[in-house]
């Protein structure tokens, strides 16, 4: 086992831990640069898909996982994003001003949202994001003029600098660009945890009576968490719209709400890590069921077609995890790690969640 | 006249959504847990009935189906919470919600790979025959409909208030510990609430379908009666009717007087109108938080 010898206070808050922690990230980063040479333009279409998906996924994770707000809305801000950054190339601004301010309106929009939401609880606000993602969808369609309604919009193609940055056409690149935009994020996400922002968050997650206490400003606290998490939202959903290049209020309808949340507690709430587990689960499982149909339909000679199959295989994954591994993927990560690292003075207990009982808020 | 027909079909439209809604607030009565399958279980409920009355599935008589029907959901509802939610015993409220999302996921793909998912409609003698007050023209459903909603929530609510087994589900919901001290058998209580609740889902579900054909998505539209049991107040059994009617009144109201597309945005408007300013909704049953 490494014991980590701290000879500041700063240590607390480092990036990294110690130098092997640095190592293994920076060579993942490595080989993250190099993936295009290696793959095929197909396999990088799917890994930007994953990338993109866990830049939502570190969107949405910052509001439920950092803060504990459960939000069912965040689709709702990946087509704010994703139709201001196209709306604002069509005027004829550059990608490289839209995309940032199509953080920004998306961040504002989720400001405007948590301003009246922010007195509810739990499932309270579950429900009033929820409205809001049924009625982003109706009103994609109801702003006609605008947004082309049912018709959708086409994504232009992203030009830096005389660079054209296409997904069909130069596959590489457009990886490379949403590869940059998820480094940002993270970085961006890991200075938001160490700073005292992060740490009020962390304090309104765990107990908001006891936050108030140490005067943290909860409505401030929560409409900040919600501006940051749906500002992160929106560029995913900006870079969604150019990877689908096509897209309407069917690309962003209340079910993917709900996969979005779903996805971050596969991945393990409260970590950049789950945001990434969740997101390589959430892109890939269509193509892994439909290659492992093709598979069995090979042997049995038939082509077998369940319509559905999807969302049933995700839907019965996630029962699996809440029931025997409520902290996700990195959860389970995190117990194989100090399992090996204590050996042999591991636990069964370790990880134990303390038990709590119900008390209703209701008094009649 | 028009009016008064758009009124009683809103009426009956609304007391299904209030079926469905007080599924939720019984579940969410007793044990504080939320149920987001609630409109899976309604449709579940509905194609059971549907399978075993339908003349190319069981083609067993309506009236031996029905009680099957809503037994086999009570008995779901009693073994989902003992085999599968009780592991979930002192988890949190949002855990629970995702569990129930992916529970109906996964309920939505059974009943189609069962039933198919083309839109199938219930051989019920209630539907299709007509009923006239007056000048008024009302589908025997329509009828039906309207009375079994007020019946059972009228039982449900005396039940609740009354019974020694009402008081102590939400003597269990109040506070877990202290009712397992007062000897309340907390688990099996749970357990009872769950299968009443897939009972009160599997009503809605054969109601619901008499009124048209069903198909496995038909599940979603526990969305709407969930905006309609916030709207009346959740844990309330008579707000969870008003709700409901509240919201199926709108519907036909709006599309008849607002443009197409404007029209089926009110309900959500209307919840989230409800959720900002009164966010226990009509009849709330929270006073202040105490620490």
């Amino acid at each position: 086992m490494r014991t980590v010898f701290k000879t500041s206070y700063d240590a607390d808050i480092d990036y990294f831990r110690h130098g092997m922690h640095a190592f293994w990230y920076l060579a993942l980063l490595l080989i993250m640069i190099v993936l295009p040479f290696l793959m095929s333009p197909f396999a990088i279409g799917e890994v930007t898909n994953v990338l993109i998906w866990s830049i939502a996924g570190m969107g949405i994770m910052l509001l439920v996982g950092q803060t504990g707000q459960a939000s069912l809305g965040h689709a709702a801000f990946l087509a704010v994003g994703c139709y201001a950054n196209v709306l604002l190339q069509n005027a004829g601004l550059p990608f490289i001003l839209s995309f940032p301010l199509a953080g920004v309106i998306a961040g504002l929009a989720g400001v405007a949202l948590a301003i009246p939401t922010t007195r509810l609880h739990g499932i309270y606000l579950a429900i009033a994001t929820l409205a809001v993602s049924i009625l982003a969808d109706d009103l994609i369609v109801v702003a006609e003029p605008l947004t082309g309604g049912i018709n959708g919009l086409l994504a232009p193609t992203i030009e830096i600098f005389g660079l054209p940055f296409d997904r069909y056409g130069t596959p590489g690149r457009f990886y490379w660009l949403v590869l940059l935009v998820t480094v940002l994020v993270v970085l961006a996400y890991r200075n938001i945890q160490r700073s005292p922002l992060g740490r009020s968050f962390a304090a309104v997650r765990d107990s908001e009576i006891s936050a108030q206490a140490m005067g943290v400003n909860i409505a401030r606290t929560k409409a900040v968490a919600f501006g940051l998490s749906t500002a992160i939202t929106g560029l995913a959903g900006a870079l969604m719209g150019h990877f689908a290049g096509i897209f309407n209020n069917e690309t962003f309808t209340i079910i993917i709400s709900i996969q979005l949340l779903l996805m971050i507690v596969i991945g393990g709430l409260g970590s950049i890590h789950g945001a990434f587990f969740g997101a390589i689960i959430v892109a890939l499982l269509p193509q892994t069921i439909s290659t492992l149909r093709d598979g069995l339909g090979d042997i049995l000679g038939t082509t077998i077609r369940v319509p559905g199959m999807e969302s049933a295989a995700f839907g019965a994954i996630l029962i699996l995890f809440i029931l025997f591994e409520p902290m996700g993927i990195y959860g389970r990560w995190i117990k194989i790690r100090t399992y090996f690292q204590l050996f042999p003075f591991y636990r069964k207990d370790m990880f134990r969640r303390q038990k709590s009982y119900l008390k209703t808020e209701r008094m009649r | 006249m028009d009016i008064l027909q758009l009124f009683v079909s809103g009426l009956a439209n609304g007391c299904v959504y209030g079926l469905i809604a007080l599924g939720f607030v019984l579940i969410y009565k007793a044990t504080e847990a939320v149920n987001f399958a609630q409109g899976d279980f309604m449709m579940l409920g509905a194609f059971i009935t549907l399978g075993l009355t339908n003349d190319q599935f069981w083609g067993l008589p309506f009236w031996i189906s029905v009680p099957i029907a809503i037994a086999s959901m009570g008995a779901f509802g009693y073994l989902l919470d003992m085999l599968v939610l009780r592991r979930m015993f002192g988890q949190s409220q949002v855990a629970l919600i995702i569990l129930t999302i992916a529970l109906g996921f996964v309920l939505r793909f059974a009943a189609g790979a069962i039933w198919g998912h083309e839109p199938i409609s219930l051989q019920s003698p209630i539907a299709g025959r007509d009923v006239r007050f007056g000048g008024l023209v009302l589908g025997l459903d329509e009828v039906w409909v309207i009375f079994v909603t007020i019946f059972l929530t009228v039982i449900l609510y005396f039940y609740f208030n009354r019974t020694r087994l009402g008081v102590a589900m939400q003597a269990a919901s109040q506070n877990q510990l202290a009712a397992y001290y007062m000897g309340i058998p907390v688990k099996r209580v749970h357990s009872l609430i769950w299968a009443l609740s897939g009972m009160v889902a599997a009503v809605a579900g054969i109601l619901f379908a008499s009124k048209g054909s069903i198909d496995p998505s038909i599940g979603l539209l526990g969305i709407k009666a969930f905006a309609a049991a916030v709207i009346g107040g959740f844990g309330s059994l008579p707000g969870a009717l008003l709700g409901g009617i509240i919201v199926g009144l709108i519907e036909p109201f709006a599309s008849y007087y607002i443009a197409a597309g404007y029209s089926q945005i009110m309900p959500y408007l209307l919840l989230f109108l409800i959720l900002v300013f009164r966010p226990h909704g009509i009849l709330a049953q929270v006073h202040r938080k105490k620490v």
